[in-house]
């Protein structure tokens, strides 16, 4: 039985699921990163969790998927398990992108989830491009691109929409406004704010939606991934939505006041979906308390899978700078 | 002996863009001007004509979206050839290339091929001034990642884009402005060229002539000159710029004993630089006089035909550098 959002209760128990899973991974790796398992730049999706769940719940397998530095979750939705990305940020060779690539490079061709990808807006025109090879090779997949609002200030972000726009490619831009491009905030970086007012620009239809709400997400994502792929043209979505932690872990957070981080808290997008889905019946108590456990054990294997992990051998180092077999 | 046949530098390169489209269906040109226009250099002069619009693709002038979108088409199937129009523009996408095309292969732990073709002009054009006249090979061949090849002959010309499209890896071809109306006469079955070998265009006992792109022919017309002096000066065409094919050049040197390293680029931190290290490194004893370089003059190079002319290495330079290394 569906109810009138399309949720039925194995769905909504999925999707829940998830999210949890995506918070409590993060949690979980912020502990390990005090405890020096994990290093390099760590950044947390806390508080955005609706968006790559909304979203990626929206698409097929064959769907590519390019995501930014802040992308444990969107690689969680696509199905990369939960200890191969631990192991990646441990370094270790069980990782998905054999633990060179780390928090900021997850990588999993066979999930078609394109990292992962650590140069604000580098990956537009990349997306640009798949959805040109898929035009050109007949294929019905689509490609979806996640960025922040930091990289709409780039001039990749206007070469990517412009040729995509001009090409006419299935390429759905997740814009994931999160309202700081790392301490600078929007209203100091974008002459134009509503970043959705970009799109139109370039002939793509936009619309923004509340990014703190799963419900709302799920029904412009679906339809903006049904247009991309009935239409075959780009679409741009902006999530407005807000990271609970700081850029990073070595981030003071100077730029932002703690009762705004508070303010914005009490629109957490988890305890809020929770609360609707015992609303609606589509979930029970004993059900959550269920899924809270599961989820510990969940965690609790990713860490000791990445724990177990092996360390790459220093004589393969350069491995795979170029390919091992020179001529396809 | 196969037929010969008199061809510009221009005509080859087209033909190898020809029969590379005939090849295979994945391959596409895509650049500023390639197809309406013809080409800059009128290089794709009538391919649109007869390939169509899906397969020569004219692109706004955005080199950093159309590059990352060629490179994104490659990790998605495609095979495209790229074409910045000169290296001058060739900055722009330097982001893509670096951080993308060279990048994603070893990051992603073996996962992610991106077999891009990108094909740039470059060097001295006819009084084209600061802006439109350089040598970049090198600020390229500095980069792990990237096949870096260059064109100095005929032969190559039509020869090495059919090489580079077989290769799973990034390839950047360099072609040079300056060369495109010269004739030459090419063997009709001279086949394809190998990519991970440098090639000896003359065979010579007393000097080791170490060139590339532009200064192949040069270095044989002083190789000419000099015979004419009792000098026997060998020619090596470098041809493939990143991975150097060391044994080449290293066994010359071991033959002849002297070495005189030839280029346009600025003469700092060049190809040369490279070259002579590796003598220095695998060659020290075999050395009968100091190895000795002609680079580019480390110069904007200006708008006056004497003083770009003055602003390189002419064919008089690498014969009067050959005199004095071997008759002090």
């Amino acid at each position: 039985m569906k109810n009138k959002n399309n949720l039925d209760p194995e769905k909504a128990e999925k999707l829940l699921f998830q999210m949890l899973l995506m918070r409590k991974f993060e949690e979980k790796s912020a502990e390990l990163y005090t405890k020096e398992k994990i290093r390099g730049f760590l950044h947390l999706y806390i508080g955005e969790e609706a968006v790559a769940t909304g979203i990626i719940q929206a698409l097929k397998p064959e769907d590519y998927i390019l995501a930014t530095y802040r992308e444990h979750a969107h690689a969680l939705a696509r199905g990369v398990d939960a200890g191969v990305i631990m192991a990646e940020m441990y370094g270790k060779q069980e990782g998905c992108s054999r633990g060179r690539g780390g928090s900021m490079h997850l990588f999993d061709k066979e999930k078609n989830f394109f990292g992962g990808n650590a140069i604000v807006s580098g990956h537009l025109p990349l997306a640009t491009g798949m959805a040109l090879a898929s035009k050109k090779l007949k294929r019905d997949n689509i490609t979806v691109c996640f960025f922040g609002e930091g990289a709409a200030a780039e001039g990749e972000f206007h070469e990517a929409l412009n040729l995509a726009s001009l090409w006419k490619v299935p390429v759905l831009f997740v814009c994931e406004n999160n309202l700081y491009a790392m301490g600078t905030a929007l209203r100091y970086t974008h002459a134009v704010q509503e970043i959705e007012k970009k799109g139109p620009a370039y002939g793509i239809e936009s619309k923004a939606v509340d990014g703190m709400d799963l419900l709302k997400l799920m029904e412009a994502a679906n339809k903006a991934v049904e247009q991309v792929r009935s239409s075959g043209e780009p679409y741009l979505l902006v999530c407005n939505t807000y990271r609970f932690r700081a850029h990073s872990m070595f981030d003071a957070e100077l730029y932002r006041d703690k009762t705004e981080v508070e303010k914005w808290k009490k629109r957490d997008p988890i305890p809020k979906f929770r609360k609707y889905l015992l609303k609606e019946n589509l979930i029970s108590e004993a059900k959550v308390q269920e899924l809270e456990k599961r989820l510990n054990t969940e965690i609790q294997k990713a860490v000791d899978l990445a724990e177990a992990g092996t360390w790459e051998a220093k004589e393969e180092l350069t491995r795979f700078v170029y390919s091992e077999n020179p001529v396809s | 002996m196969s037929e010969l046949k008199k061809i510009t530098y221009r005509e080859a390169l087209k033909a190898g863009i020809r029969e590379a489209l005939l090849n295979d269906d994945r391959v596409f040109l895509m650049g500023e001007d390639v197809g309406r226009y013809g080409g800059a250099f009128a290089v794709s002069k009538s391919l649109l004509e007869e390939f169509g619009e899906d397969r020569i693709m004219d692109v706004p002038l955005s080199e950093s979206g159309f590059v990352g979108a060629g490179i994104g088409a490659s990790l998605a199937g495609m095979k495209p050839i790229v074409e910045v129009m000169t290296v001058n523009f060739g900055l722009l996408p330097m982001d893509q290339i670096v951080n993308n095309a060279a990048t994603l292969l070893h990051m992603s732990g073996g996962q992610l091929n991106v077999p891009v073709v990108i094909r740039m002009s470059c060097g001295i054009g006819k009084q084209l001034a600061a802006q439109h006249s350089h040598s970049w090979e090198p600020l390229f061949a500095h980069i792990p990642g990237l096949v870096v090849v260059s064109v100095g002959t005929h032969e190559d010309a039509r020869g090495m884009l059919h090489t580079a499209l077989e290769h799973p890896d990034p390839v950047i071809i360099f072609e040079y402005t300056s060369m495109l109306n010269l004739e030459a006469e090419i063997q009709i079955d001279a086949g394809h060229t190998d990519i991970s070998r440098a090639k000896v265009r003359r065979e010579g006992k007393d000097i080791s002539i170490i060139t590339y792109g532009i200064g192949v022919y040069k270095a044989l017309e002083a190789a000419k000159r000099l015979s004419e002096q009792g000098i026997d000066a060998e020619v090596i065409d470098l041809r493939v710029l990143r991975p150097l094919d060391e044994d080449c050049f290293i066994k010359s040197v071991s033959k002849t004993h002297r070495a005189l390293l030839v280029e346009e680029a600025w003469a700092s931190v060049n190809i040369s630089s490279e070259v002579s290290a590796r003598i220095m490194e695998n060659a020290f004893y075999e050395l009968d006089a100091p190895v000795k370089r002609l680079g580019g003059s480390e110069v904007p190079i200006p708008y006056p035909l004497h003083l770009e002319n003055a602003s390189v290495p002419q064919v008089e330079d690498i014969e009067n550098a050959v005199i004095k290394i071997l008759r002090p």
